[in-house]
């Protein structure tokens, strides 16, 4: 997609849209302007917001999520954008869908329970294709749970918290520089898919510091949503495509057009009739399942040869990884599938790269949420074996204990 | 009241669009509509710069009839999205359509810290002392020991003042008047879009299907005769006797002052922070 999307690593990362595979890591650390930083995850996620244009921030405190709406109070007046501290997670995420539709880039920041509160206004989002990112940096649940400690209890929210069927495009980052890439990228793409992304961190990378030099901001690629040129009674908010992004036209210029939650039809008023909601719903699906490619990625580490694949995201990963590298040390054939957009689940990638494997290990923060889709993948296939590990003691996973399953796994 | 053209109504109107509208015949809200209309139309504002937004239920279905940016969302939560669109573009006027139930139950939050920012929001609340579109169940301004579905033995909570709720909370110009007095709701709506703060008008309505059935009301004109014969305008109260005031509407505005308003102290504030330098 862009440069500042692109992966800082010394591995390969595979990513299903080929245009975007070139590494730029060379030419980000060329560039002048910006030092090398010790930055927290959150801070860099609220430095990502700022870089992709978002001009717009409601939300409420909460743990462990606070440093973005902290930095954002004191960054966003200086460019001219908004902050504001609404009563709860209900009005947060309504302000900044009712300032997305008067034009704005507009992103909120939470964690579990501020999550679940904002599930109804992610529907309508979803529902009314209003482009808008929530960050949720993870913390253990359920309920108020252990605020201050790690859990990946939300892969499933993410996809399923709200009401109804509706499209899901979820990032999910592993480390300090990715959060600020995939921020810059969850807006982007609900710019141009228009519609709520949401960023899912873990406590433990939202609080981490790590040494990152972010990209100039020339070298950042941000997507906007484009303005109507059609006369105003030619404009329908909700026409059928298959291109995006396509025209969207914003409160205040001119086009006069009605938003509602309820089901609707291409004008954006509230319709009955069967043939109106299915074009509506199959408009939804059909702009993630067209769109896949694009959306997709997901980084492929010393998988070509392996017969052993760890399949982790977010912070798990990160010991997925070192376990692979341990592994490989002894000559243990292992490698690491990592999503970095969860939903939609990359089914044919992951399928795809686990052709030749024999053994899937899943190690995930939670009693089995990333699991069930690889089990979904994997259940006809009688010569594959899938091992779980789960922890939700608010502890992570060490290397140590991925290794010893890769070990048995042998 | 001064007679208003058809045609000024049908251009407010999306006439060949979405009529007939869904209320019930001797429902206030049409009429609450034809006041908010004309006060528009003497308005000289431009509908582009017109924002109507609402919440769920019967008097939140307005914003699909009117030819302005329209925005129906989410129940109780109007506010909330006014003040996204408000705060982003501080010059387009915002109205916020909401009901009892919509502004004073599950929307009270927004309403109460939206009062105390002193946002530049003209909320106007239809009354009908009932949840309408979900058949009658007991509402925060249900009358005490009226019925309603929920309330089939009667209602023991005291109703909301919602008026004095948001005085407390901060608003700068709250009214109250009826859906009967058309020409006064009209100057109301006016003078709450002109005021530079958060205002809200309480228009009393009557839902004669459904809380005029249970409470055994009558019919719509004698509703609307009890909204004429049962309030009183502010400007009344001190020439009369306690016992004539007692349980009757107080009508008019009821409060109004002037502090800061919230986009312009924002404005202020991107200045200061602008001036104390750049980013990091």
């Amino acid at each position: 997609m862009s440069n500042s999307e692109s992966k800082n690593s010394n591995t390969t990362t595979i990513k299903e849209n080929k245009t975007n595979s070139t590494s730029k890591v060379e030419e980000l650390q060329n560039q002048k302007g910006r030092k090398t930083v010790l930055m927290q995850g959150n801070e860099a996620v609220a430095y990502g917001a700022l870089d992709a244009g978002c001009n717009f921030f409601a939300g409420y405190p909460i743990t462990p999520s606070t440093e973005i709406a902290e930095i954002l109070a004191a960054e966003l007046p200086k460019r001219g954008g908004v902050f504001v501290q609404m009563e709860d997670e209900l009005g947060s995420i309504c302000a900044i869908i009712g300032a997305s539709l008067a034009g704005a880039k507009a992103l909120t920041a939470t964690s579990g329970p501020g999550f679940s509160l904002m599930q109804e206004g992610i529907g309508f989002a979803r529902s009314t294709e209003t482009p808008c990112v929530v960050v949720d940096v993870q913390r253990v649940g359920p309920s108020t749970g252990m605020p201050t400690s790690c859990a990946q209890g939300d892969i499933q929210q993410s996809r399923w918290g709200t009401h109804g069927d509706s499209p899901a495009i979820v990032l999910y980052p592993d480390s300090v520089k990715e959060s600020y890439e995939l921020t810059i990228r969850a807006i982007n793409l609900s710019e141009k898919y228009r519609t709520c992304v949401i960023l899912l961190l873990d406590e433990v990378l939202g609080h981490m510091r790590e040494a990152v030099r972010l990209p100039d901001i020339s070298n950042v690629r941000v997507i906007s949503r484009i303005k109507p040129t059609v006369p105003p009674h030619w404009y329908k908010h909700y026409e059928d495509n298959e291109k995006y992004p396509f025209p969207l036209a914003s409160f205040g210029e001119g086009y006069r057009f009605h938003v509602t939650g309820l089901t609707h039809d291409a004008l954006g008023f509230p319709t009955n009739k069967p043939n109106e909601a299915a074009e509506m719903m199959a408009r939804l699906k059909k702009k993630i399942t067209y769109n896949i490619r694009d959306l997709v990625q997901i980084e492929s580490f010393q998988m070509d040869d392996a017969k052993i694949a760890v399949f982790a995201a977010g912070i798990t990963a990160r010991s997925a990884k070192a376990a692979v590298v341990m592994a490989r040390k002894e000559g243990i054939p292992a490698g690491l599938l990592r999503p970095l957009t969860i939903w939609p689940f990359p089914d044919d990638a992951v399928r795809k790269m686990l052709r030749n494997v024999d053994i899937v290990i899943v190690p995930e923060l939670n009693q089995g949420q990333l699991v069930r889709e690889i089990e979904r993948l994997v259940k006809d296939r009688s010569d594959s074996k899938l091992i779980k590990i789960q922890r939700v003691d608010s502890k992570l996973i060490p290397p140590q204990d991925i290794l010893q399953k890769i070990k048995e796994g042998m | 009241m001064p007679a208003i053209p058809q045609k000024i109504i049908h251009e407010y109107l999306r006439h060949d669009k979405k009529f007939p509208h869904v209320w019930c015949a001797g429902c206030s809200n049409g009429i609450v509509l034809g006041s908010i209309i004309r006060a528009i139309a003497g308005m000289n504002l431009s509908r582009n710069d017109i924002v109507m937004v609402s919440g769920i239920g019967c008097s939140s279905r307005m914003p699909v009839y009117v030819d302005f940016n329209t925005l129906h969302t989410l129940h109780g939560r109007a506010i909330a999205f006014a003040t996204g669109i408000k705060l982003h573009k501080p010059h387009l006027k915002v109205i916020v359509v909401t009901g009892d139930g919509d502004c004073a139950a599950i929307g009270g939050n927004h309403l109460i810290h939206a009062a105390r920012r002193n946002i530049d929001l003209s909320v106007i609340m239809l009354n009908n002392n009932i949840y309408g579109m979900t058949g009658g169940q007991v509402s925060p301004t249900t009358p005490y020991e009226a019925y309603a579905t929920t309330a089939p033995y009667g209602n023991i909570e005291p109703d909301f003042d919602v008026c004095k709720l948001a005085i407390g909370a901060g608003a700068t110009y709250v009214a109250r008047t009826t859906a009967f007095h058309t020409q006064e709701t009209q100057n109301m709506v006016k003078e709450a879009i002109e005021h530079p703060g958060f205002a809200l008008i309480e228009v009393i309505c009557a839902c004669p299907v459904i809380y005029g059935r249970l409470n055994k009301k009558g019919g719509a004109p004698e509703m609307m005769k009890e909204m004429r014969d049962n309030s009183i305008p502010l400007s009344a109260v001190d020439k009369l006797p306690p016992e004539k005031v007692q349980g009757k509407i107080i009508r008019g505005v009821l409060h109004k002052d002037i502090r800061p308003e919230y986009c312009a102290q924002y404005a202020e504030l991107m200045k200061k922070a602008q001036a104390q330098g750049g980013s990091k």
